[in-house]
């Protein structure tokens, strides 16, 4: 390209020039405009998924590149939705990757003043122990009148409405085998 | 809903809405709450159905419907009584519907006494326990069902028996899925006109509700009254359908179970159940809150809605089932889901010599809910706490005492995405600014775990409609970031690990699960898809089974949630069909998989006459092919394929063949809709207005004031308002709702850490009318302090006609709207309206009221640290508000 034709690509020119005085139209575009894409555009994969907010369950396509997600829009082929998001649904971009999100176990012990490092393992080993020792120490195999409870009153679960099925299922068995019958979710609420 | 038409999800799916003739919104602010569902009532709107909006606040919804219905929070049951009334006076049933599919000619028991008899009370009310006993709410067929009254005495005592022992609350708490049962043949009167049958004692029952009536105690004109009355007639019929929608707006009261019955009573009454463009659709607030519900998170049920099992002397698996298991209906196949559950879960332990293992299960004895585990962290009996997903200090009622029973752990495990008031209350909680409690002082030991976002993994939604549908996993979690599923599957092995070689017999349960999932991937993911398998069930030949119909009560199938088997149906993920939208009818039944059987409208069997023939062409949806000997139509029939529609049961049927050709409502014991529930809720057989535990005036209807056998907590961390004219009510003169906006979710843990989210909506608000402002003396964009006799709240004053001042038993009421999303923490940072609520809860299903309470306003911002609990104090002085709130 010469430097006429480069000329001609600038917005002012072609605002003087053209019909577009405003500047409002064609005339805005630059060359660099024209090299512009959106980030869905260079995306490696499209994967299909569904909003995580509300229960209206909008389908969502989720634009990933490198391993990384880019970028996340209202898939059209939803029954559902039709494509659209909400206000919340077209936020879940900064909900899945903004800086907001806490990525390391925070550990505070009893009567302590502030948080602690604690390595995952570490954690979920001692949380195994804090269930152990506590079902043991609530355990009621009987009710006074002799029938069977077979159960611990001293560890309780809320949450699972924002979880899957799947979730909620491995949930639902383990603290059932532990004895477990304290559990429950946003449906009471 | 459950207990009305056989199974608690909404009967319907919001793209049905766009054939609707009429839309009443009442208890929802859909197009605020759920937009995007709102585009098909918009549809509908753009083809000509009339859209009325009943909510005490003009909203977004009001703002687009053909009429907005003021009313005053907690009246909901006076207004659609008013409209059964009308009805019935006006004869405007649909009387082929009704006769041939509801319970309305069945004739119920000589000492059946209603609220009109009893000043409130239904016969069988028991004052010291305030307890009903439901025996004479029967119908009259048990009688004469067996030889010599004897069984009527068997019945009467089995009934009572089941009440005491806890199962009439364990039936309540199974209504998800089916009806109550009952044995034997009730009588039927099919002109209608036994002075016992059902459609007489409706008559009775809402003789009172008259347009004169709903203006005195709801606040609404007899005339709007009546233009909705009359909306709701002229599109209901033959032709035309008729659609309710409702949110948290109906179910947060003492009576939630009850406003859901008076829709359904109303719906069933103009033949809108089981039809297009009809039904009742419950909007829900949670991606999965129905999926958590049907593979229940909750205390009081197992997967599929069978009921958690009470301590009894001497219960085998035997007994449970005969307990609880109807002779007639689908669910008289509970055996088989109960056996396949045991199997999915103990595996090759369980088998028919040790009862299938149902020993496992541990045993309930009472309610074991989220308030009463507050309780028992504050009393010191519950040690450890997991909160996965779910903001309690926020966004539950008195969210005080919430905070009070956190500090009162051994242990605590949060699991979010960010650090929420729930895992920081012994860092900055508002306790920690009033010098009630210290940092220093409080000996809980928290565990923050960050959790897996929706990107993050694979894994099924069921949404508000009982679709599931699965999202596939993008990337890999960041950091210490895992999903749920790892979490659950990790800690188990874990805990399973540590105690191998346990002889302890406590120990046996959990030794003996089946725990063995395929992991996959850099950090061992459990696979979602191999759970959602034995959700799915298999077969002696370890197939995924198809339908729940192949079920067996001989261990030969095993199956993790009954209602949702056929999801893997033939090796298939079911849920992860995306047919697209342009290449299926409205109905898209290839998109997603839905629960029962994958039918979309529930009951569907009713869009067609008693004969199979669709009511109308342009009615059409589920009708009979004589030619090819089957249901066919739009949908999957929620009926079952091949029974015709002259079917009628041989005497001594059992469970699905005892239900008729033309009986739509599967579920229910004798195949129909009931108007009137005689067995299966604890408050009564038909809904019955009472006041708000918090209300500003005294019941017109009845001496009784408030619901007679609600749930408080008589606790003095949960003090309430006195009520009705009681001695220091004038303290509180105000009533407040709570309610969201389309910015943010719930209590804040997913939108108030979004920049764009935040600053859409950036600050804490209250809504007042201009009077209200001008009594109190409050500026627009100025500060309000809100008071309870919990604690005071303050928030930024929007005045605004949408909220109009009401004229109520002859005096003005003020209504103030309260968002409840902000809490200390996030990005932008706000006092909780669920502060101010107390926890009193409706009986059945133990849901807190919410959706109103009396409160004082004053201007300027509420007092710091300890003048807060001065200024609180002096109130509860003035009001002598005592403790609890019910029993």
């Amino acid at each position: 390209m010469g430097l006429t034709g480069r000329r001609q690509g600038w917005p002012v020119l072609a605002q003087v020039r053209g019909p577009d005085r405003l500047g409002r139209g064609a005339a805005a575009r630059s060359a660099r405009t024209a090299r512009l894409q959106p980030r869905t555009a260079s995306a490696d994969r499209v994967v299909k998924s569904v909003c995580p907010y509300c229960a209206v369950g909008c389908g969502q396509e989720v634009y990933v590149r490198d391993g990384r997600v880019v970028q996340i829009e209202g898939d059209p082929d939803s029954p559902l939705s039709r494509g659209r998001l909400c206000p919340k649904g077209s936020a879940s971009l900064q909900l899945t990757t903004g800086s907001a999100r806490e990525h390391r176990v925070r550990y505070r012990p009893p009567h302590g003043s502030d948080w602690e490092d604690l390595d995952l393992d570490r954690a979920l080993d001692m949380i195994a122990d804090r269930v152990i020792e506590t079902r043991r120490r609530t355990w009621q195999e009987h009710k006074q009148d002799g029938t069977r409870l077979r159960r611990t009153m001293g560890i309780a679960s809320l949450g699972g409405a924002t979880l899957d099925n799947e979730e909620n299922y491995l949930m639902k068995k383990l603290y059932t085998a532990l004895g477990v019958v304290q559990v429950e979710n946003q449906a009471r609420i | 809903m459950g207990t009305s038409f056989g199974r608690g999800g909404a009967t319907t799916f919001p793209a049905d809405l766009q054939g609707s003739d009429c839309i009443v919104i009442q208890g929802s602010n859909m197009a605020e709450c759920h937009p995007v569902a709102f585009q098909w009532v918009m549809e509908a709107k753009a083809r000509g159905a009339k859209v009325i909006h009943v909510d005490p606040r003009f909203t977004r919804t009001s703002a687009v419907a053909d009429l907005h219905v003021p009313l005053r929070a907690g009246s909901d049951i006076a207004f659609l009584g008013g409209l059964i009334h009308h009805v019935l006076t006006q004869g405007a049933d649909f009387r082929e519907y009704l006769v041939a599919y509801t319970n309305a000619p069945t004739i119920l028991r000589e000492d059946f006494a209603d609220t009109e008899d009893l000043d409130g009370l239904f016969s069988g009310f028991d004052p010291a326990t305030r307890h009903y006993d439901p025996v004479t709410w029967q119908y009259e067929g048990m009688k004469v069902a067996a030889a010599a009254g004897q069984r009527d005495e068997e019945h009467d005592d089995w009934v009572r028996r089941r009440a005491r022992a806890g199962h009439e609350t364990q039936r309540a708490d199974a209504m998800g899925s089916h009806g109550a049962v009952f044995g034997g043949r009730p009588e039927r009167d099919e002109t209608l006109q036994h002075p016992r049958c059902v459609y007489q004692v409706l008559r009775r029952h809402f003789s009172r509700y008259t347009p004169e009536l709903v203006e005195e105690l709801c606040g609404v004109p007899r005339e709007l009254f009546l233009e909705v009355a009359e909306a709701i007639c002229s599109n209901s019929g033959r032709e035309r359908t008729t659609a309710f929608v409702y949110a948290v707006g109906w179910t947060h009261h003492t009576v939630g179970v009850q406003y859901i019955r008076t829709a359904a009573i109303l719906q069933l009454l103009l033949g809108n159940i089981g039809r297009p463009g009809g039904g009742i659709m419950a909007l829900r607030g949670h991606a999965s809150i129905q999926g958590s519900t049907d593979i229940p998170t909750l205390f009081n049920i197992l997967p599929g809605y069978i009921p958690m099992p009470h301590a009894h002397h001497d219960q085998d698996l035997a007994a449970f089932i005969a307990g609880d298991a109807g002779d007639t209906g689908y669910w008289g196949n509970m055996g088989a889901y109960t056996v396949s559950l045991l199997k999915a879960w103990w595996g090759d332990k369980a088998q028919p010599e040790n009862d299938f293992c149902f020993d496992y299960l541990p045993r309930l004895d009472g309610p074991a809910g989220t308030y009463q585990t507050v309780a028992g962290q504050i009393d010191g009996t519950v040690k450890g706490y997991f909160l996965v997903g779910e903001n309690p200090a926020v966004g539950s009622a008195n969210a005080k005492m919430q905070r009070l029973g956190l500090a009162n752990l051994d242990w605590l495990v949060v699991r979010d995405f960010s650090l929420i008031e729930s895992a920081t209350f012994w860092k900055d909680g508002p306790e920690i600014e009033t010098g009630e409690l210290r940092p220093e002082e409080i000996g809980t030991e928290v565990f923050f775990l960050p959790a897996a976002a929706h990107t993050e993994k694979d894994g099924s939604f069921t949404n508000t409609q009982r679709l599931l549908q699965w999202h596939h996993k993008a990337v890999e979690p960041e950091g210490d970031d895992r999903s749920d599923l790892w979490f659950y599957y990790h800690l188990g092995r874990r805990i399973r690990d540590k105690l191998a070689g346990s002889a302890d017999e406590m120990d046996r349960p959990i030794l003996d699960l089946t725990w063995e999932y395929p992991t996959e991937g850099p950090l061992a993911e459990p696979s979602a898809e191999a759970v959602l398998r034995e959700v799915n069930g298999w077969g002696p030949d370890g197939r995924a089974l198809g339908s729940y119909t192949e079920l067996a009560a001989d261990g030969s199938t095993a199956c993790g949630c009954w209602i949702y088997c056929g999801c893997f149906a033939g090796e298939v993920n079911q849920t992860a069909r995306r047919r697209p939208a342009s290449e299926q009818s409205w109905v898209a039944p290839e998109w997603g998989w839905a629960w029962p059987a994958n039918r979309r409208i529930l009951y569907n069997r009713a869009s067609a006459d008693p004969g199979g023939r669709p009511w109308s062409e342009r009615k059409a949806y589920v009708w009979w092919d004589e030619d090819q000997g089957r249901w066919t139509g739009h949908d999957v029939p929620d009926f079952e394929p091949t029974k015709h529609p002259g079917y009628v049961p041989p005497e001594g049927a059992r469970a699905e063949e005892a239900i008729g050709g033309a009986d739509p409502f599967i579920m229910q014991a004798d195949g129909k809709g009931w108007l009137y529930v005689p067995s299966g809720l604890v408050d009564g057989p038909l809904p019955t207005h009472y006041e708000p535990v918090e209300s500003p005036v005294p019941n017109p209807l009845y001496a009784c004031q408030h619901n007679p056998v609600r749930e408080g907590m008589a606790r003095p961390e949960n003090p309430y308002n006195p009520s009705g004219g009681a001695p220091g009510s004038e303290a509180f003169p105000f009533v407040f709702t709570t309610y969201r906006l389309t910015e943010h979710h719930t209590a804040g843990g997913m939108s108030r850490w979004q920049p764009y989210l935040s600053e859409l909506q950036p600050e804490m608000f209250c809504e007042v009318s201009p009077a209200l402002a001008a009594e109190r003396g409050l500026e627009p964009l100025g500060w309000a302090t809100i008071v309870t006799a919990r604690t005071a709240i303050e928030a930024r004053v929007l005045v605004t006609d949408r909220m109009a001042p009401l004229k109520v038993g002859g005096r003005t009421i003020h209504q103030v709207g309260l968002p409840y999303h902000w809490g200390p923490n996030g990005l932008v940072r706000g006092d909780a309206a669920n502060e101010l609520l107390a926890v009193v809860m409706d009986p059945n299903v133990h849901i807190q009221e919410a959706k109103c309470a009396t409160c004082d306003v004053i201007p300027g911002r509420r007092p710091r640290g300890p003048a807060l609990l001065a200024l609180v104090e002096r109130y509860r002085r003035q009001a002598q508000s005592p403790p609890g709130g019910g029993r």
